[in-house]
């Protein structure tokens, strides 16, 4: 049966027809699909873990234990997963054991551009690259049966245009989800420097063996037109090269990202006149070909930066223009992200403005406070760096400094990793002020739970994670629950945990408006006689709020009246639609 | 058959990934190879959103080029024109009739243009649907994607009843009655 899939579809339905057993995962754009797609299959157990490195530990054990098993994450959760993911090479695998990780050219969602490529050098392990949703089936697939081929753990490397991309996929049965026997092994499974300086020797084995069946395997596929320039290439760029250049060229599609085959690049670039590398982000490809001493066109002609596109590649390999097009006669106003109509964040933003602080900001969709109109965010590092960050700036700037200084970090990002940072504040005696904007849910990657919302990623009620409790618990003994849309309140709670001198929590509680079971009665609307034209309303940056003919007006079709303009209104000029 | 290709223009939660997904299960179940890609993440919160459709008898890349598109089907006026440079010559734009100003418009460091209508006109086939108001009329203003639809399969040489079993196919059945509706309002006023 044929099936229009995502890649990340298509990469859980591998999973499945793998007979993976478990799937533990931290989402992440573009990578969440996967996991949240792999929940349709009951054979399947799937968890959303407090963050990638947990994730991929649950993962690593499941496969000691026999079973296979797969942790996803984004390019920069495999920062995170790291850790485990470096020492597993040594240890290997019982069930197979595959990291999917969707790397973000272009940074449609992402805070850097990373291309985790490096990390299959550096932790000396396999990686794959599938170029369309039926490779990311079939490499899926492969890559657990190559798991215990070799006794490694496989990377699948993914890309925002694999991942979000639909395409056909030819559907197959599951097998291979026998749980195989568990032995207790010291030397392979205990890494202490007795056994993991003989694993390493293992490891190096291994490369060898892999770098040997890369020459052979058919993930490499030599295309061959006859044609004068020989062009290499893995994942998306290839569909672009071949979107461009079609039969012109011919190919060498690395489907084995690494290690990769040496021998075969000679053969195939010794019946080239003109050979070309067509790799988006970093010249990984490009580096290990020159290495060879075989002359290439690589960066030179390309890009670092972003996704490539096929008219790109057809300007850089033959010269040749694309389509003509219209060209913008003016610049257009561009249209950013925001804060979405009814965003408990607005109103946390709108109170941390007014009140003149320095924002210690983190990951998720309140990174938007940095975005016009509310500007109110200083810094974004990564996830958890709200808390730890803000530690050190009141390190160095003291006490009056750290009185104008807070922390705003989202319920999933403060289970990932801002708990520890808070632990560091109490532990060093910092007195810093972090607020926890609590809107019960995931919100940026679309919507998961966490351990905060008392849900499994099936929607099962579990136990939650108290966030005041946690708070005490570590040593915080200002810990203050309050409702940013009571604006009032709020903006008195924050000057006073501020003013303090010790550490304190603000837990900023309202649901995400986009949660189905929030919902506003009626519309907000501006009362033409009482406004008095001051735009205070205009300030929160509601997209729903605009300025037409001299006037505000509220858009119906946006407002979903959750009322924050109300509240701020000085002359109580807005209200509810009858 | 040559690709054809189409690009879904809107705004960040307007609903374009719905309208995807019906056309994408249209040209498929018609035998044709396809490829669409998605916006996920960042983006769909209330920022510009572009997706690509494309089918014939076999597609490589999944993304859209300058000048390649044959059809846009935009769920904004602003987006409309932002996305004319990826219009061929000669090809059609299919557009809601609403405009919503982005923030740099409301926060007032830039206008929202006043003569979209007239620069699209100039370079294109343009069909202008009062999609919110339709939508309103078949009762669900979330309906306006499925009225754009209807807009687009009355421009378009795809036989209606396939749109139709597409919409019966992806379309919840308890909000099927009220999204055939708006579809059929949709493509009387696309004819
Ligand atoms: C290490 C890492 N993993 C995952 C992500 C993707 N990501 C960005 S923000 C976020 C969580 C946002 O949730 P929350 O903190 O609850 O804030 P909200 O978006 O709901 O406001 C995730 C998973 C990331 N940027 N970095």
């Amino acid at each position: 049966m044929k099936k229009l899939m995502l890649g990340n579809e298509a990469v859980a339905r591998g999973a499945y027809e793998a007979g993976v057993r478990l799937i533990s995962s931290y989402p992440g754009t573009p990578s969440t699909e996967i996991t949240e797609s792999a929940v349709q299959y009951p054979e399947i157990y799937c968890e959303w873990a407090p963050n990638e490195k947990v994730a991929a530990e649950a993962a690593i054990g499941a496969s000691m234990a026999g079973g296979r098993a797969m942790s996803c994450c984004k390019h920069v959760g495999l920062n995170v997963m790291a850790d485990p993911v470096f020492t597993v090479s040594y240890i290997g695998v019982n069930g197979g054991l595959v990291f999917a990780v969707a790397d973000d050219p272009g940074m449609h969602s992402s805070q850097n551009e990373q291309d985790s490529r490096h990390y299959a050098e550096a932790a000396k392990i396999m990686m794959l690259e599938p170029s369309d949703s039926g490779e990311c089936k079939e490499f899926t697939r492969r890559a657990f049966e190559l798991s215990e081929q070799f006794d490694t753990p496989v990377f699948l490397r993914l890309s925002t245009r694999v991942s979000h991309s639909q395409s056909t996929v030819e559907l197959q049965e599951r097998s291979g989800d026998e749980i195989k026997e568990y032995t207790k092994n010291i030397p392979k499974n205990v890494m202490m420097p007795a056994m993991a300086i003989k694993r390493h020797v293992v490891v190096e084995e291994r490369m060898k063996a892999l770098s040997a069946f890369a020459e052979t395997t058919d993930l490499n596929v030599v295309e061959d037109h006859g044609a004068k320039i020989g062009v290499i290439t893995s994942g998306i760029s290839y569909m672009y090269a071949k979107e461009a250049l079609g039969d012109r060229v011919n190919y060498l599609k690395l489907g084995m990202a690494y290690p990769m085959p040496a021998e075969k690049i000679r053969d195939f670039a010794a019946k080239c006149e003109r050979v070309v590398v067509i790799e988006e982000l970093d010249p990984v490809i490009e580096t290990f070909v020159k290495a060879l001493g075989i002359p290439v066109t690589g960066k030179e002609a390309f890009t670092l930066l972003g996704e490539y596109t096929p008219a790109m590649i057809l300007k850089a390999v033959m010269n040749e223009d694309s389509a003509p097009h219209y060209v913008q006669e003016s610049p257009i106003p561009n249209r950013p992200p925001v804060l979405c109509p009814g965003c408990p964040h607005r109103a946390t933003f709108y109170v941390l403005k007014k009140l003149g602080l320095t924002v210690s900001g983190d990951i998720g969709c309140y990174t938007l406070g940095a975005a016009a109109p509310l500007q109110s965010v200083d810094s974004t590092i990564c996830m958890g760096a709200s808390v730890s960050a803000a530690h050190g700036m009141a390190k160095i700037r003291g006490k009056e400094f750290n009185k104008k200084l807070v922390s705003v970090i989202g319920d999933s990002t403060f289970i990932h990793s801002g708990i520890t940072g808070l632990i560091d504040i109490v532990y060093n005696k910092g007195a810093n002020t972090v607020i926890i904007l609590d809107n019960s849910i995931t919100g940026m990657t679309g919507h998961q739970d966490n351990p905060a919302t008392g849900k499994t990623i099936y929607g099962e009620e579990t136990k939650a994670v108290d966030l005041v409790l946690l708070a005490k618990a570590v040593g915080i003994e200002r810990v203050v629950v309050c409702d940013p849309f009571d604006v009032k309140r709020f903006e008195e709670v924050v000057r006073e945990e501020t003013e303090a001198d010790e550490p304190s929590v603000i837990i900023a509680q309202r649901p995400c408006a986009l949660l189905k079971y929030v919902k506003y009665e009626g519309r907000c609307k501006v009362n033409e006689e009482t406004c008095r034209k001051c735009k205070m309303c205009m300030r929160i940056g509601c997209p729903a709020i605009t300025w037409k003919d001299g006037a505000v007006k509220i858009d119906t079709s946006l407002c979903n009246g959750c009322g924050l303009c109300m509240n701020i209104c000085p002359f109580g000029a807005i209200e509810k639609e009858a | 058959m040559s690709t054809k290709n189409i690009m879904i223009t809107g705004v960040g939660g307007q609903g374009t990934l719905l309208a995807v997904r019906i056309l994408a299960h249209i040209v498929q179940e018609m035998g044709y190879d396809v490829k669409v890609s998605e916006v996920h993440g960042m983006s769909q919160r209330g920022g510009s959103v572009v997706t690509y459709l494309k089918y014939g008898d076999k597609v490589y890349s999944p993304i859209i080029g300058l000048g390649e598109a044959d059809t846009i089907l935009s769920f904004e006026k602003l987006e409309a024109l932002r996305c004319l440079p990826y219009l061929r010559e000669g090809g059609e734009i299919i557009v809601n009739d609403q405009e919503i100003d982005p923030m740099p418009v409301i926060t007032g460091a830039m206008e929202y243009p006043s003569d979209i209508e007239n620069t699209l006109r100039a370079h294109a086939k343009v069909r202008l649907v009062k999609a919110l108001e339709l939508a309103n009329e078949a009762g669900n203003s979330r309906t306006a994607n499925v009225v754009l639809l209807g807009a687009m399969a009355a421009a378009g040489n795809i036989p209606k009843e396939n749109w139709i079993d597409a919409l019966k196919s992806t379309v919840p059945a308890k909000f099927l009655d009220v999204n055939l509706k708006a579809f059929e309002l949709g493509f009387a006023s696309g004819q």
